[in-house]
């Protein structure tokens, strides 16, 4: 399959995130992510809270990694997982400050953040990257393996260790509090 | 004389909603696909323009590989238009449909995206029940469309009750508002379905339908054909782009569906549907 997005204009990262390479990323960079990714969605981040609020064990470590907010189709016998695009990360909006307090570097999702998940982005050095909504098959592509450590029992919804290789996706929201979809629709605008 | 009544046995409507499920999943329709390339030559954007190519390339590799074109399957939402001359016989018709729903996701690997309760939300583990609007027609046939709808888009629907007064302006004051702010949510390029007129679920009914019609056929009332394409055009110009990433197009089409109303009212309803409108039909 052909690499959709021109290689020159592109970021490789790896994770987990570190401060410095989350230093450089900008509002509206494309970036290919290399490693592991866990996904999580409404009912593993409830679950995830109520466990920081214990100080209870997390099913992972949230040190310098990145969620992804996804809930994949079931995978064929000949698949490593099903259509795998993101699900609207506003949704998990509530949820997010604490997770970057405690570690969390990076989130991939659809559509925008509220105020008070860029601050917190700002403030503990984070970013949250676009993936393509709607692009499931093509994103399952870019997943080389899948398994569940946590919350089998919410089917769709449980904790998926993934491991990614030149996953794509697009800056939305740095560290110093830009945000490309006020950004980028500006140049495009011409209404009154 | 006895009036003809033309039989339907239910498991010709399962095996037909089951089949229309997976195909709608794995293949969007003709329009659409046309829509979208059509939407490349018209972005200036240049990253709108790789977001789309790889929207359409998602749903080649999705009709290749047989698999969801989006992870989002969806809620089954069926239209019927029921011949008031057909006779359903071996069993209850919601029944059949619900069974095709289940057959189809199994067999498919749909996800499993329904919960039996709104605060409970434990998982149903087979996608029903579906949402069945049924029609009863003049006839002896019996149309099943199958219209999955995700999450993404139907969240950032909306009605409003406007005075008459507020006529057009208000109308386009209220979809403009409701555009801008989905925002990037709904994954467009979106359809925009509106219903105008009715009662206050009538107008989100028509919204709903409005999502059925194909890209390119206009509302015939002249009045409500040009609002659909000042819309679009206005839609086009808040720059929101594919993906929300900012580019020219927004929207692939505005749809209204318009229907009489009392002297007091102006309901609207918005509906939006994300770039992959999945709906099949057939005719029994």
């Amino acid at each position: 399959m052909s690499l959709s997005i021109k290689m020159n204009t592109v970021v490789k990262i790896k994770t987990p995130l570190s401060d410095k390479e989350i230093e450089n990323l900008k509002a509206g960079d494309e970036v290919l992510i290399t490693g592991v990714l866990y996904t999580a969605r409404d009912a593993a981040h409830r679950r995830i809270i109520d466990l920081l609020e214990k100080g209870e064990k997390l099913p992972f470590d949230l040190k310098g990694q990145v969620i992804y907010y996804v809930g994949p189709t079931p995978a064929k016998e000949t698949e490593v997982i099903g259509s795998a695009g993101p699900t609207t990360s506003y949704r998990m909006d509530n949820y997010t400050p604490v997770l970057l307090s405690s570690g969390l570097k990076g989130m991939i999702g659809k559509g925008p953040r509220s105020k008070n998940v860029i601050e917190a982005i700002k403030k503990y050095k984070a970013v949250y990257f676009a993936a393509l909504g709607g692009a499931g098959a093509l994103i399952s592509q870019y997943i080389k393996k899948s398994e569940i450590i946590a919350y089998e029992d919410l089917g769709p919804e449980a904790i998926r260790k993934l491991k990614v290789e030149d996953f794509p996706v697009i800056v939305i929201n740095d560290i110093c509090g830009n945000d490309f979809y006020v950004e980028g629709p500006k140049k495009y605008f011409r209404g009154v | 004389m006895c009036p003809v009544m033309r039989e339907i046995d239910i498991k010709q409507i399962v095996e037909t909603v089951s089949k229309l499920c997976i195909d709608a999943s794995f293949n969007l329709p003709e329009d659409v696909l046309r829509a979208l390339n059509e939407a490349v030559s018209r972005e200036e954007s240049p990253l709108g323009v790789k977001v789309l190519k790889q929207l359409i390339e998602n749903t080649e590799l999705a009709a290749k590989k047989k698999m969801p074109i989006c992870q989002d399957t969806g809620y089954t939402v069926v239209f019927l238009e029921l011949g008031q001359d057909v006779r359903v016989t071996g069993g209850d018709l919601y029944d059949a449909i619900n069974e095709g729903v289940k057959q189809g996701s199994k067999e498919a690997y749909l996800r499993y995206s329904i919960v039996s309760d709104p605060l409970k939300r434990e998982n149903t583990g087979d996608n029903t029940p579906a949402v069945i609007h049924t029609d009863i027609v003049p006839g002896d046939r019996l149309k099943i469309i199958v219209a999955p709808k995700g999450a993404g888009s139907e969240n950032m629907s909306g009605v409003c009750m406007l005075k008459p007064g507020d006529g057009i302006e208000g109308i386009k004051d209220f979809v403009l508002e409701r555009v801008r702010k989905a925002g990037a949510n709904p994954c467009p390029p979106v359809i925009v379905g509106i219903g105008i007129g009715g009662t206050f679920e009538k107008a989100t009914l028509l919204s709903k339908k409005a999502l059925l019609r194909s890209i390119g056929e206009y509302n015939n009332e002249k009045t409500y054909g040009d609002l659909e394409k000042e819309l679009l055009t206005e839609i086009n110009n808040l720059g929101i782009g594919p993906e929300g990433l900012g580019g020219r197009i927004t929207a692939l089409a505005v749809h209204i569906e318009e229907w009489p109303c009392h002297i007091a009212s102006l309901p609207v309803a918005v509906n939006f549907q994300c770039y992959a409108s999945r709906h099949k039909e057939v005719i029994l």
